[in-house]
């Protein structure tokens, strides 16, 4: 028994060594000569100053911003607290992650969704609403819009920031992603660099 | 549903059971100790740990060494989870984990469920990630796999009373595939952009303006293991479904490839270690099956959405998208999740709380099948082999011949054994569930009123006892009834399995080989196949029909006629 309990006790603590800490470690250090951008969270960096990762969405509405002027990305159920202790929404804080948890029939859920919805018609216009405009996502931090949805916004996003409609609807099929072999995903579009790319036309 | 969708999903299942095959294969030889190339590590370690490689095991010395081995798993883990604020590797000075909370966890990744209790970002430091849960989630899969070894061995030849050695099949399961294969795709993840870094949180200035912090940390090396182990803790609370994790939808391809291919091999590897290759190939065509179905059916049931939100007035297709990401849509996403569940691996690339109540019901009953398509590593392959026995035996009872499974008779014993292990986990789940909707605690804990509340706690209670981790997350699960009732039913869940599976494979290992006669009901043909998968369904899934009628099937009528709570 004695025995049994050195081979078992010593197989768990050599193994956290090796593959617990050296292992990581080792492949760390690696990653960080052979891809240090993707490694380190693919930062994105524009006149210096970091703007944001260009795997994670964030946000562009909320006091002090003119949304308007920027295509929206869906709405993230992500919640932080205040200083006074309350449950407020913190949409896109990539600190945390997770999804609303509302199930189908959460009567909760379907009120804000109607709510969305006629958000969206009163910004973009009648019509059926894409699905992911008004839906939270799982992570709370999706970076895509579906081409769809980024179309419907796009009149009103150029007239917003006084370019040509043709010009941001062509700039939204230009950013799309496509399937993969044409049959592996959707084809979205990526709202933080679609929109990096709107400030560089008005800069134009 | 769309032909894209379908046609994705054919992709990687092609690619996974053509991958399967050599990989099978290539175990077997792990097995039977032909592969070289680790030797001198090998050695080294042996001596350093005082392992005598030569030692042959009975099945009671392996459940006394599986037993030993998780209670120091579980003291350890628990160790560093109450110290993790004065260890290394904490740049987000993360304090303490709470004493409930981190029993829970301990227990949770000991046991291959992985089940996150805990919120991450906030309360899990990059060292607690990787020297506590990411070498259990070596460690445990290991296990399972040694285990499956030990049963295979059990059919090689007759009067067998060892069945090798654990901490030998460990070690080389560990260096000569885990660690390979763990690293191979870990590169292949960062170069997609899954993050490999000791910095603390990112600082960033948005575009529209103010500040956010970017969690981030050693994630590929931790979601590849994460995957090939079929454990399925995620680096961070929203697991596969977060972008760093999983960010495009060929990685999610890749991770389903991850999760099933070792599950599919294992019976490859079972036709070659007997000499029966035939007889995996049938093992491996009813998980495939199965697997197939519950994916095309997850599938069909979220691209059909929720008619009151069409109702409202938000596009018919491409479906449910609430929970779900863009790039991976309706058909990743449900692929996604039936892999977790079909496997023990419970990762989440969409929230399973925000499905449909059918494409809810596809996961929670591809865990209450046990999950044998294809299963955990190991855990599915002694899982679907425990209801091979059962299905000769009903062919048995139903013909009259004594039943026999590759060469073995089986009798009163193992049926009793394999029977034992099934019903344990029922008891369990549905005595787990229905007491904490009981209780004050229990109802507490739910997020969602009506039926899907019901289901919340049923899919907690499920994943616990079968070691999966998948939730509907939506269930507040730190409470003192959750935190250590669930512990308590991922370690029955476990053992109550483990243990019944090692003794049935020490009593075939006894028993003579017997040739084939005409009168042994085949067990490598179409007719096997499918009164296998009867087998599986009314022994493993009718038990639960009506708690899942109750819950999920109550809540797709009534989200049909438009009611909500």
């Amino acid at each position: 028994m004695i025995r049994e309990i050195r081979s078992a006790l010593s197989l768990v603590l050599v193994s956290t060594l090796v593959l617990g800490i050296l292992l990581p470690m080792g492949f760390t250090e690696l990653a960080q000569l052979v891809a240090p951008f993707e490694a380190n969270g693919s930062l994105l960096t524009v006149k210096g100053r970091v703007i944001g990762s260009a795997l994670i969405g964030q946000n562009f509405s909320g006091p002090g911003i003119d949304a308007a002027r920027w295509f929206q990305p869906r709405p993230s159920a992500l919640t932080g607290t205040n200083a006074k202790g309350q449950t407020i929404a913190s949409p896109y804080d990539a600190s945390e992650s997770g999804g609303s948890n509302a199930g189908p029939t959460n009567k909760n859920m379907i009120d804000h969704v109607r709510a969305r919805i006629a958000a969206y018609r009163a910004a973009y216009g009648p019509g059926p609403v894409p699905d992911d405009a008004v839906t939270s996502s799982g992570s709370g931090l999706d970076p895509d819009i579906s081409v769809a949805n980024a179309l419907r916004q796009a009149p009103s996003v150029a007239q917003a920031r006084h370019l040509p409609i043709l010009l941001v609807r062509h700039l939204v099929r230009q950013s799309a992603t496509h399937r993969w072999l044409g049959v592996i995903g959707t084809p979205h579009v990526n709202v933080l660099k679609l929109n990096l790319a709107l400030t560089e036309l008005n800069a134009r | 549903m769309t032909l894209h969708g379908l046609g994705a999903m054919t992709l990687v299942l092609v690619f996974v059971l053509a991958a399967a095959v050599p990989l099978g294969r290539y175990i077997a030889s792990i097995f039977r100790g032909d592969i070289g190339f680790a030797r001198p590590i090998e050695r080294g370690f042996y001596r350093l740990c005082g392992i005598d490689p030569a030692r042959q095991m009975g099945w009671q010395a392996y459940a006394i060494a599986l037993l030993l081995l998780s209670a120091i798993h579980v003291l350890l883990l628990y160790a560093i989870l109450r110290l993790q604020n004065d260890l290394p590797f904490n740049p987000q000075h993360i304090p303490a984990m709470a004493p409930m909370l981190a029993f829970n966890t301990a227990v949770s990744f000991a046991t291959n469920t992985n089940w996150q209790a805990y919120t991450p970002e906030a309360q899990i430091s990059n060292g607690a990630q990787m020297f506590g849960l990411m070498v259990h989630m070596f460690l445990s899969a290991a296990a399972g796999m040694a285990v499956a070894a030990a049963l295979m061995r059990a059919f090689v030849r007759g009067g067998l009373t060892t069945l090798g050695n654990i901490y030998v099949d460990m070690t080389r399961i560990t260096l000569c595939l885990l660690v390979p294969m763990a690293l191979i795709a870990a590169i292949l993840l960062l170069y997609a952009g899954v993050p490999q870094t000791f910095a603390p949180f990112a600082s960033v200035h948005p575009l529209a303006g103010g500040v956010q912090t970017i969690a981030r940390g050693p994630v590929a090396l931790q979601e590849a293991i994460k995957e090939l182990g079929t454990n399925g803790g995620g680096f961070f609370n929203a697991n596969s479904a977060h972008p760093f994790e999983n960010p495009t939808a060929l990685t999610n391809c890749f991770e389903i490839v991850l999760m099933l291919v070792i599950g599919f091999a294992l019976p490859i590897t079972l036709g070659q270690m007997i000499g029966r290759p035939r007889d995996g190939i049938a093992l491996f065509a009813a998980m495939a099956l199965i697997l197939g179905f519950a994916m095309v059916g997850d599938y069909a049931a979220e691209a059909g959405n929720n008619p009151i939100l069409v109702h409202a007035g938000i596009a018919a297709q491409p479906g449910n998208m609430v929970g779900k990401e863009v790039r991976f849509g309706i058909a990743q996403s449900t692929m996604f999740n039936s892999a977790a569940t079909g496997t023990s691996t419970g990762a989440v690339d969409s929230v399973t709380d925000s499905d449909t109540p059918l494409g809810g019901l596809v996961p929670l009953f591809l865990m209450q099948l046990d999950e044998v398509a294809p299963g955990g590593v190991g855990s599915g392959l002694y899982g679907i082999v425990l209801f091979a026995l059962l299905a000769v035996f009903v062919a048995g009872l139903m013909v009259g011949r004594t039943p026999e499974y590759l060469g073995k008779k089986i009798q009163a014993r193992e049926i009793k054994l394999a029977m034992l292990a099934i019903l344990v986990q029922t008891i369990f789940i549905l005595a787990g569930a229905g007491f904490s909707l009981l209780t004050t605690s229990g109802i507490g804990s739910l997020s969602n009123a009506g039926p899907h509340g019901l289901t919340e706690m049923l899919y907690g209670w499920t994943s616990a006892t079968e070691n999966n981790g998948s939730a509907f997350a939506g269930l507040s699960a730190n409470t003192p009834l959750l935190d250590y009732g669930l512990g308590m039913a991922m370690l029955f869940g476990r053992f109550a399995v483990l243990i019944p599976v090692l003794a049935i494979a020490g009593s075939l290992a006894l028993k003579p080989k017997l040739p084939s006669s005409s009168g042994t009901f085949p067990t490598d043909g179409g007719l096997f196949i499918g009164l296998l998968i009867g087998v599986i369904i009314i022994l493993g899934g009718l038990q639960f029909m009506p708690a899942d009628t109750l819950g999920p099937l109550a809540e797709q009528y009534l989200m049909n006629a438009g009611k909500s709570f």
